[in-house]
């Protein structure tokens, strides 16, 4: 199918129009949403007045933005007025935001179409988007599999050719992850860079808001749409967009690479192939490929599970059925909280909000929250003193190919253990990709993953573009 | 750090969260939270005496914004997504306790 | 009140304050008191699902204002979210100042020369208010509650004492200047019916000098007076509680204004585990010194300067005028006094006149220039006008503004002094021969009684000192 940078060309010279454009795409997620369980909500008429109006302003002459009639998937824990968003969550089924996320205001602006909400992992808790409330979503490279999570509907939609891009959140690898199963550009901008108001959140200091698409290029032009300073968001970057589109091209040549063993170890043969192949591949297009080791990052999981569940824990306390969302009705208001919540949110949530609630009791905080902020300044240190020695960082997204519904779901720990490559940058707030580099088991596409510190999107990109040509994909 | 995560624990972690466990799903979670907790003790492999504690990444200090009134929402708009309300409040059953 | 037999009370006073925001803490909602239920809410005060607080800049100055005016150090702060569910919080967390509170380690001077230290006065934000349907309209024995969120994320300045005050006067001392500095700061109208300020007091009781006993807390009591009484009845009640060989429970008790007593609230229990944890939403405030230096600057004198200011004025002040003079500062209307003193006026008559008068419409004030407030009082002194005349030319300054004179004039009362008076004098003179010659031979008493006729017959508008001249011109 056509990029999004393809389509906003189109429609901006009259060789195609927004509305010709989302009419495509509604005919893909009819014949194909029945099977793959991708959209949770399809805003098929708004969606056809937007996109009408913006083929009225050019009509009129109008300058439409960089989105210029493109239609995107909105992840369902991304508020948009009027909108039903439910994060897959029964909790919140049937509510429509009275206010629009600062994402989604800007896409629109931008140009673009939203034609609906994807599924996911309830409340972003998850690794397969097996925890939604509504039903997983297929893998549309192979719909025995799970797609990744928790962003897998919105993975789901580009892979699936719904739409050429989407946005989805990542907490611990939630883009990242679907992106390496899905065969597609996926990425979690530096912390502070894309703006998180409107976003349902999982974990406030970990979450960040970021792009899904086919090309590097195409996730480099969302992304500039996506960042800038928010005034709505204290945690958001007192600076403005970065340029990022210019600089896809840039190449490696002169660039130092460290490949990174905790980042692919205990990975699949053929995920490990991959990572090997790119780093040849990028040391071919004139980079130095640094072998480090950064043993601090083997703690990370450890304490990510204890801090993303603290925070959790509190952020989703305000789901108590007063003032939103689903009321199971019982005698007293202590009664009815636990009443709605029992029915409201399901099995993962729940472990993960009493794992967090633990974690910050009296008696426990010192042993087990406080530790692992500990844990987060080792990591921190850690990278920077990684990125004193070189520009990037390579290694692995995830430890396998996508894999079968059922196939972790056995108990937690299984499942948490396939975030082992993606959450130590979400810790530290640095920015991280996933792009698809060769093959895996039956001809599975692998993701490898390139990480920087704060604010080097533009060198990440231009990483991953190189590759994205040695892989021959474009 | 004691050792075992015990099922009184659990109970008591579901209570302040506001969740109801059956027996069964209390021995469940029991074990499964018992094994993510011996998997955190990983950490405790290290001196951390002296480290400090990173509660965020983000550098940024003062953030505030200027005092200055915006709209509010439409008030029909706040209660139609309320589950019950009455005289424009939003309704709940009788309260047990006093708040803190 | 004297306790008996050797007890001693040991009390530390909360004190919640709102601030003269004009939106909330974290949102651009209106701060305002009395609005129609669920009006001024946004998804932010309303918790809903995505939204994100920013702090509001001038909640900062205030509070550093509070912090400054109570001495404390101000030091780099964090905001933490304190976990537990109830209705009337619409997180189910609340974000207030835990182990880093921006002040700290100031003190209290009270006007009887004690001093009471403020462990610390932190940022916080207010909960909604609840309606209690069904039993008697309090939250026990209600059937249902009613929430409504305009007051929710209110922004609050909490200032907490050590554990310093020894008796119920000392506390009300103690609630009484704090609410005067809160006002003088800015920060607070200080409305305490309105509940714009709140007191909170924990209370023990010890023989003299041995440790601490186990203390309640008694919650929300909305008025200096309920606040001496309920301290006092608490102390009395934990005394007679361990005499009779009882243990005093930690808990926390509400007072009951009609029946004079507290009664248990809640007992505090292990399970409260609030779960403290810096607030990720929100970034350090770390205010620098060219901040605090701004704040400093705009801060002005506060009530034991600005009284003792007042009382330098005054020769010999009485215990009336003293409590004249507290009502002056309170009201922050000691600039008429100043103003004329300055013009060289009488300073006394000055601080009743805005005792009374001005502290009676206080709300129409600025209506009332100071040069209007001298005239009409350097006129009273010359007997240009009577006391109830310049009271009355005050009112009509008061509601309309004006020159004092026009209001004399358009009342009559200039022409009654000047022409009516004597007539008025020598009618009553010709009518009551035997007065007026008892009067001559020098019976000073009964020029009260021709003071009396005049007023009569002038319905008020005469002035006594007029009067008395008048008469003595003819004597």
């Amino acid at each position: 199918m056509k990029s999004a940078t393809q389509i906003a060309a189109d429609v901006r010279s009259g060789a195609s129009s927004a509305s010709a454009e989302l009419e495509r795409t509604l005919a893909v997620i009819e014949q194909r949403n029945p099977e793959l369980n991708v959209f949770l909500h399809v805003d098929v008429e708004g969606a056809r007045a937007t996109a009408a109006s913006i083929d009225a302003r050019i009509a009129r002459g109008e300058s439409v933005g960089a989105l210029a009639g493109v239609p995107i998937a909105l992840k369902d824990n991304l508020c948009q007025v009027g909108i039903p968003t439910t994060c897959s969550s029964k909790i919140l089924e049937g509510w429509r935001p009275p206010y629009s996320a600062t994402v989604v205001d800007k896409v629109i602006a931008a140009g673009a179409v939203p034609v609906g909400k994807t599924n996911l992992d309830e409340f972003a808790m998850g690794s397969s988007t097996e925890n939604s409330a509504f039903g997983p979503t297929r893998n549309p490279l192979d719909p025995s599999r799970v797609p990744g999570g928790s962003s897998g509907g919105s993975a789901a939609a580009v892979a699936a050719e719904m739409t050429s891009i989407s946005l989805g959140s990542d907490t611990g690898g939630s883009i990242r992850q679907p992106a390496a199963l899905c065969g597609l550009v996926g990425v979690k901008p530096t912390y502070g860079m894309v703006s998180r108001y409107g976003l349902i959140a999982f974990a406030s200091s970990l979450d960040q808001v970021g792009p899904f698409s086919k090309t590097v290029a195409d996730s480099a032009l969302l992304l500039e749409v996506l960042a800038g300073h928010d005034p709505k968001d204290s945690t958001s970057l007192p600076e403005g967009a970065p340029s990022l589109v210019a600089h896809v091209n840039d190449g490696v040549a002169g660039r130092r690479i460290g490949l990174v063993r905790e980042l692919y170890d205990g990975a699949d043969d053929s995920v490990v192939a991959s990572v090997l192949a790119a780093a040849q591949a990028l040391r071919e297009a004139g980079a130095e490929i640094v072998e480090m080791s950064i043993p601090e990052l083997g703690l990370t999981l450890s304490a990510y599970y204890l801090i993303a569940p603290a925070e959790a824990s509190s952020n989703l306390a305000r789901f108590d059925g007063v003032r939103y969302g689903l009321r199971v009705k019982a005698d007293d208001v202590t009664a009815m909280m636990e009443a709605t919540r029992t029915a409201g949110f399901g099995a993962e949530v729940k472990r993960r909000i009493m794992l967090g609630t633990y974690a910050l009791s009296a008696g426990y905080y010192d042993a087990y929250y406080g530790q692992a902020l500990k844990v987060r300044t080792l990591t921190i240190d850690a990278f920077t003193r990684a990125y004193q020695e070189v520009d990037l960082l390579l290694g692995a997204t995830t430890p396998s190919v996508a894999f079968a519904f059922g196939a972790k779901t056995a108990d937690p720990m299984t499942m948490y253990l396939n975030d082992v490559f993606t959450i130590p940058t979400n810790l530290a707030g640095d920015p991280a990709l996933s792009v698809p580099f060769g093959t895996g088991e039956d001809n599975l596409p692998v993701g490898v993953q390139l990480l920087g510190p704060g604010r080097s999107e533009a060198q990440l990109f231009a990483a991953a573009r190189v590759l994205e040509v040695a892989d021959g994909r474009a | 750090m004691s050792d075992a995560l015990t099922r009184d624990e659990v109970a008591k972690v579901a209570r302040l969260a506001r969740l109801v466990l059956s027996d069964a799903e209390l021995e469940v979670y029991t074990e499964q939270l018992g094994q993510i907790l011996e998997h955190a003790r990983d950490m405790n492999t290290l001196d951390l005496t002296d480290v400090v504690a990173t509660a965020h990444p983000f550098g940024v200090t003062n953030v505030v914004r200027e005092d200055v009134v915006t709209p509010s929402l439409d008030r029909e708009t706040v209660l139609a997504m309320a589950p019950h309300v009455v005289d424009h409040r939003f309704a709940v059953p009788r309260i047990l306790g006093e708040a803190p | 009140m004297t306790l008996p037999n050797g007890w001693e009370m040991v009390v530390g006073l909360e004190v919640h304050t709102e601030l003269l925001t004009k939106s909330k803490l974290f949102c651009g909602c209106a701060n305002h008191f009395g609005a129609e239920p669920n009006t001024n809410i946004c998804p932010v005060c309303l918790g809903l699902p995505g939204s994100l607080p920013v702090l509001n800049r001038e909640a900062v100055d205030f509070a550093m204002r509070i912090g400054m005016a109570l001495h404390c150090s101000i030091a780099p702060s964090t905001f933490h979210r304190k976990n537990y569910f109830y209705p009337d919080q619409s997180k189910d967390y609340q974000i207030s100042q835990y182990d880093l509170p921006i002040n700290s380690a100031g003190y209290l001077d009270l006007p009887d020369a004690s001093r009471v230290s403020i462990e610390r006065a932190h940022m916080e934000e207010d909960t909604g208010k609840s309606t209690h349907l069904g039993g008697t309209g309090r939250l026990a024995g209600a059937d249902s509650s009613l929430v409504d969120y305009n007051r929710c994320g209110v922004p609050l300045v909490e200032i907490v004492s050590g554990p310093d005050i020894r008796s119920s006067a000392q506390a009300r001392a103690y609630a009484a200047e704090l609410r005067g500095i809160l006002i003088a700061t800015g920060a607070s109208d200080g409305r305490l019916e309105e509940g714009s300020m709140r007191f909170d007091a924990n209370v023990s009781v010890r023989q003299s000098g041995a440790a601490f006993g186990t203390r309640c807390e008694i919650k929300n009591l909305n008025s200096l007076r309920s606040l001496q009484r309920a301290i006092d009845y608490e102390a009395l009640r934990q005394i007679q509680l361990i005499e009779a060989g009882g243990v005093v429970r930690q808990e926390t008790r509400h007072w009951d204004e009609n029946l004079g007593q507290t009664s248990t609230l809640r007992v505090k229990e292990d399970a409260d585990d609030y779960r403290y944890f810096r607030d990720p939403d929100l970034v350090d405030l770390a205010p620098d010194q060219a901040w605090q230096d701004r704040v400093r600057a705009a801060l002005g004198p506060m009530p034991a300067e600005r009284r003792a200011g007042v009382v330098s004025l005054l020769t010999g002040a009485s215990e009336a005028q003293l409590d004249a003079v507290e009502v002056v500062i309170d009201l922050g209307l000691e600039g008429y006094v100043h103003a004329v003193a300055a013009a060289g006026g009488d300073p006394a008559l000055a601080v009743a006149r805005v005792a009374n008068e001005l502290a009676g419409d206080v709300d129409n004030v600025g209506h009332l220039t100071s040069d209007a407030f001298v005239m009409t009082l350097a006129m009273e002194q010359r007997g240009e006008l009577s006391a109830t005349q310049a009271k009355t030319v005050l009112g009509e300054l008061l509601a309309h503004g004006g020159d004092p004179r026009s209001i004399a004039a358009a009342k009559g009362f200039e022409q009654l002094s000047a022409d009516t008076l004597g007539s008025t004098v020598a009618t009553l003179i010709e009518a009551n021969p035997d007065e007026w010659n008892r009067y001559r031979e020098g019976d000073e008493k009964l020029a009260q009684f021709f003071i009396g006729q005049v007023m009569k017959s002038t319905k008020g508008q005469a002035n006594g000192k007029a009067v008395i001249a008048e008469l003595q011109a003819r004597r």
